[in-house]
């Protein structure tokens, strides 16, 4: 068992890391403030192929592994959770599931473009009545002749507004499952612009506020039929299978935070003065320190392992599973030792611990919460 | 087109500075970057191959470890790599690097020459020059907005005060200024190319028309008769008082001091 | 190398549009301690079109002889004229040592000249002297004597080198522009002056002079300047100057600062002082709201005094000023500006 990242992999993170603090460290504050998407951010990003990462090369992409597009997702956490999950819809939840269920046609006309970051991904699962329970949908997708007609709507959508390139997922019949009636789902590729789709409300949000959350509202919304995703009925599988994938994005979001909150500390608790010494002469801070740095070394752990398995293997549930509920409560508790460690100064805005702090929350809620992921894994163990 | 560009890896000063025994660097103590303003030369030969269409050759010498500058500059965009690396090369001074280099750029085809103005390690801004000097053609230094016409090459040469529009024929050296550009970055998928492809290594057999006597430490004329951390200047008297009384006392400093 | 035959100390006289450049004299301030050790004289080499006339102001600054190397090939700084130039007159001349200003035309020509001679050249020296290599015997190696030991920092002034050039000729260093001291002028001085051209022939490396835009400066030149009031980004505005400007009107002096006000774009390259601006060693240097970074450091502890005021007490300036004061400066500077006034009013 080898634990050293190759070359290519190191050179990749100098890459991600020169390109956070440089052009998305400067900005993180004032995204968080303004709640302004960070455009020029994404079409810097955009220019550099980080939109694409493990895309193959014929579709447009990079043609590089899960684990350096997690290294990616990850330093730019680092610095600016928004950022990072802007990466990760894009990447896991849109480009992800077209490469794995597209059409070469699909692929051609929605793949490309996303992989060069000419177009943005978004992904609609949940709904005001279907969080963690995904059966709950209402959202209904109807054929009509060569069009499906969707209706309904989808909340909390990360890229909200800002995407041109959705996935979404809609009820088109009902199917008999084990003696009972249960919705048959199924998945769409949705145009911004098609008549018929709007969008509601902005969402204000705690953390990650610059990621233009936004209500999609479909009415009466005309797509082809070409635009259905995968096969009819098989909509679950693909999101849970797309979700596996998308858990491992915001793993390794979390797995950021958790490692920018460590290091700004670091540096505070060296500079900070209280009685006559710095804070970081104290031993509470040396063993606070001490227990943040092993978990976000052991949350690091887990998190390239699911993405090696993605690489590997064609089921990493429980990995991903694993790797998410690790680390964003990690996140959590590290940001929030960080805050601490700063005393007043981590509860005022100008310090980057506090909006750390407020982005780590959701990595234990979005994508499947912290109890679906124990869901998912004990029952692998139960099977 | 052909470029040709010295690039150099360099110990990230921010990193702090390390010696062996004998006086000379200890190189593989520190973490190294490439040197800024060759990435800015790198960077012009680049923007050359996108305006012209061009092949970009990168050249380094070092330790074997110096490789990762080569693929980074692959990354960016260069065609091929060659690292110049013996032991008998190690501990050169300026005139024994330039000698090296310019002996493994005459195995080449060139128009052009692109090196840093200086590295960030040594500040010397020697190297450029010599090496057009050994391969006997024009030296342009403290090159910014780097255009092609025909078989010349047109630049603005800067000064303290001023800049020359100068034209020079091909082949010629360019040293580049950081400040001529903003490097574009590596992307992902550049770097996994980069480590696929094949880099030139390069040890003394396999320089061109160079004496041994002009190579390494040996062939150095400069000799190192000490080196160390810098010793700083002392802190004086340190004061916290409130505004009118330090006011005074720094009058009463300046008056001390016959300043006023 | 026959190493006997070199004598003398020799200096580049850098000129441009047929202005000696305050470099030049520096140096030969410089050389003269030198030529004294050495028992020698100091040769200034003089290069350009239509320059004669500039010898004797060479004589006042301490050359006892120069050299003109005068051809219409020369009006202009171009490599390899003057390269070919001052490289045939080392070659026809021998000096033991060579010193060239570590200027943008210094900093080319250096190099050009140390590769085709073939020797040393030791870069952006900041301390010359006369002494042994090694410094200390060594069993087994012969000590010389009367070498030209060269310091110069590097690693952006995190480290100092000296540098010997023992066993070959010339001994080269390009010197930082505001290091050396030149000295009074000494009215009516006069040099032997001899003219030398090698013969120009144009041919590829002759590169052709296109255009020639002159930067318009309107400030004094900081490494001039007596009295420096250095404003850092603590300053926290190009209009808060304002306070650091009214202090140097009241001293005579001018206004400079650090790199972190440049990147700002505050204020001009040309008033930065450090490692990538320029070396300055004034009376007096103010460093205000400069937090003292070790680049700029290096650009300014060889001032006479340095006065620092900073809010933040753990900064670094505080190690290398002789007096600090911890504080506002937005409180402490119009205050100071004012008590100045009053003091030299009242001292008239």
């Amino acid at each position: 068992m080898d634990f050293t990242l190759s070359k290519e992999h190191e050179m990749a993170r100098a890459l991600f890391k020169e390109f956070a603090e440089k052009e998305v460290k400067p900005l993180a504050q004032e995204v968080d403030e303004t709640e302004v998407f960070p455009r020029e951010t994404v079409e810097k990003m955009a220019k550099l192929g980080f939109l694409g990462i493990p895309v193959p090369k014929e579709y447009g992409g990079q043609g590089c592994d899960p684990l350096t597009y997690a290294m990616c997702v990850e330093e730019l956490s680092k610095v600016c959770g928004t950022t990072g999950v802007i990466v990760s819809a894009h990447t896991s939840l849109c480009c992800d599931p077209i490469m794995t269920y597209g059409t070469e046609e699909q692929k051609q006309k929605y793949l490309i473009p996303l992989a060069k970051g000419e177009k943005l991904g978004a992904f609609g699962l949940t709904e005001p009545g279907a969080g963690t329970d995904a059966q709950g949908q209402q959202t209904k997708a109807v054929l009509d002749g060569d069009e499906w007609v969707l209706n309904g709507s989808k909340c909390f959508i990360t890229n909200g507004k800002e995407a041109d390139v959705y996935v979404i997922f809609a009820i088109t019949g009902m199917v008999e499952k084990r003696g009972r009636m249960s919705k048959e789902i199924t998945a769409f590729i949705v145009e911004k612009g098609t008549p018929g789709f709007t969008f509601g409300t902005k969402e204000k949000k705690m953390g990650i506020r610059g990621s233009s959350t936004y209500e999609l509202i479909f009415t009466d919304c005309r797509i082809p039929k070409d635009n259905m995703l995968g096969q009819q009925g098989k909509g679950f599988g693909i999101a849970m299978h797309t979700l596996d994938g998308g858990r491992i994005g915001i793993a390794s979001q979390a797995l950021g935070l958790a490692e920018g909150a460590l290091e700004t500390t670091i540096q505070y608790v060296k500079e900070r003065k209280q009685f006559g010494r710095t804070i970081g002469a104290f031993q509470n801070t040396q063993f606070q320190l001490a227990d943040m740095a092993t978990k976000v070394q052991a949350a690091q752990m887990l998190v390239y392992k699911a993405a090696m398995a993605k690489a590997t293997q064609k089921v990493y549930s429980v990995e991903a599973a694993m790797a998410k509920l690790y680390a964003a409560e990690v996140a959590m508790e590290v940001t929030t030792k960080a805050v601490q460690l700063h005393g007043g100064y981590g509860y005022i805005r100008e310090y980057d611990v506090e909006r750390m702090m407020r982005d780590a929350k959701i990595t234990e809620i979005y994508e499947g919460t912290s109890e679906v992921q124990r869901m998912v894994i004990s029952g692998a163990l139960l099977k | 087109m052909k470029i040709v560009v010295c690039i150099k890896q360099v110990p990230d000063t921010k990193g702090g500075v390390k010696f062996n025994p004998d006086g000379t660097l200890d190189r593989g103590a520190m973490l190294t970057i490439m040197n800024p303003d060759d990435k800015a030369g790198l960077e012009a030969a680049l923007r050359l191959k996108d305006q012209y269409g061009a092949e970009v050759t990168v050249v380094t010498m070092g330790l074997p470890k110096a490789e990762e500058v080569l693929r980074e500059a692959m990354a960016m965009g260069a065609d091929k790599g060659i690292l110049v690396t013996d032991r008998v090369l190690g501990g050169a001074d300026t005139w024994a690097t330039s000698t090296t280099i310019a002996g493994a750029i005459r195995n080449l085809e060139y128009d052009l020459i692109i090196t840093g103005r200086q590295a960030i390690d040594g500040d010397t801004a020697q190297v450029g020059p010599q090496i057009s000097e050994h391969l006997d053609i024009p030296v342009i230094s403290y090159a910014q907005n780097i255009k092609i016409e025909g078989d010349s090459v047109i630049v603005e040469r800067q000064y303290e005060d001023r800049y020359h529009v100068v034209k020079a024929k091909m082949p010629c050296l360019i040293t580049a200024l950081s400040e001529l550009n903003e490097p574009r970055y590596m992307t992902p998928g550049g770097i996994f190319d980069a480590y696929k492809q094949e880099i030139t290594v390069w040890g003394r057999a396999d320089l061109k028309d160079v004496d041994d006597a002009n190579l390494g430490l040996k062939g150095s004329p400069t000799k190192i008769a000490k080196a160390s951390d810098k010793v700083r200047k002392g802190a004086g008297e340190k004061v916290t008082l409130d505004p009118d009384e330090s006011v005074s006392y720094i009058v009463d400093k300046l008056k001390v001091k016959h300043v006023i | 190398m026959n190493l006997e035959e070199y004598k003398g100390v020799y200096v580049f006289a850098q000129q441009v549009d047929n202005e000696i450049s305050s470099i030049a004299f520096e140096l030969l301030g410089k050389a003269k301690d030198l030529a004294k050790d050495l028992s020698t004289d100091v040769t200034a080499v003089l290069i350009g079109s239509g320059i004669k006339g500039l010898a004797d102001q060479l004589a006042e600054y301490g050359a006892d002889k120069v050299i003109v190397v005068d051809d219409p090939e020369l009006k202009d700084y171009r490599t390899e004229p003057y390269a070919h130039a001052l490289a045939s007159v080392i070659n026809q001349y021998k000096p033991e040592i060579m010193l060239v200003g570590a200027t943008a035309i210094g900093r080319d020509l250096g190099p050009r000249v140390s590769a085709r001679v073939a020797t040393g050249l030791t870069a952006d020296c900041t301390v010359l002297e006369i002494g042994d290599f090694p410094l200390q015997a060594v069993p087994g190696q012969e000590q010389l004597h009367n070498q030209l030991l060269m310091t110069r920092p590097a690693f952006g002034g995190n480290t100092i080198a000296t540098i010997a050039c023992p066993y070959n000729r010339p001994q080269m260093a390009t010197v930082r522009a505001g290091v050396m001291q030149k000295i009074d002028p000494i009215k009516g001085a006069k040099a032997v002056v001899e003219e030398y051209n090698p013969g120009f022939t144009p041919d590829n490396k002759y590169v052709e002079i296109l255009d020639i835009v002159k930067a318009v400066t309107e400030t004094v030149d900081i490494m001039d300047a007596k009295i420096l009031v250095s404003g850092g980004r603590g300053v926290g505005s190009p209009e808060n100057f304002k306070i650091l400007e009214e202090l140097a009107e009241v001293l005579g002096g001018t206004v400079s600062c650090s790199r972190a006000v440049v990147d700002s774009g505050w204020k001009p390259k040309d008033l930065q002082v450090g490692q990538t601006g320029k070396t300055v060693r004034p009376n007096v240097y103010f460093a205000i709201g400069i937090s003292g970074a070790i680049q700029h450091v290096a650009g300014m502890e060889e001032s006479d005094i340095i006065v620092a005021i900073n809010k933040d007490a753990d900064a670094p300036i505080f190690d290398v000023a002789d007096y600090g004061v911890v504080g506002d400066l937005n409180k402490i500077v119009p205050k100071l500006t004012a008590a100045l006034k009053a003091e030299i009013a009242a001292a008239k």
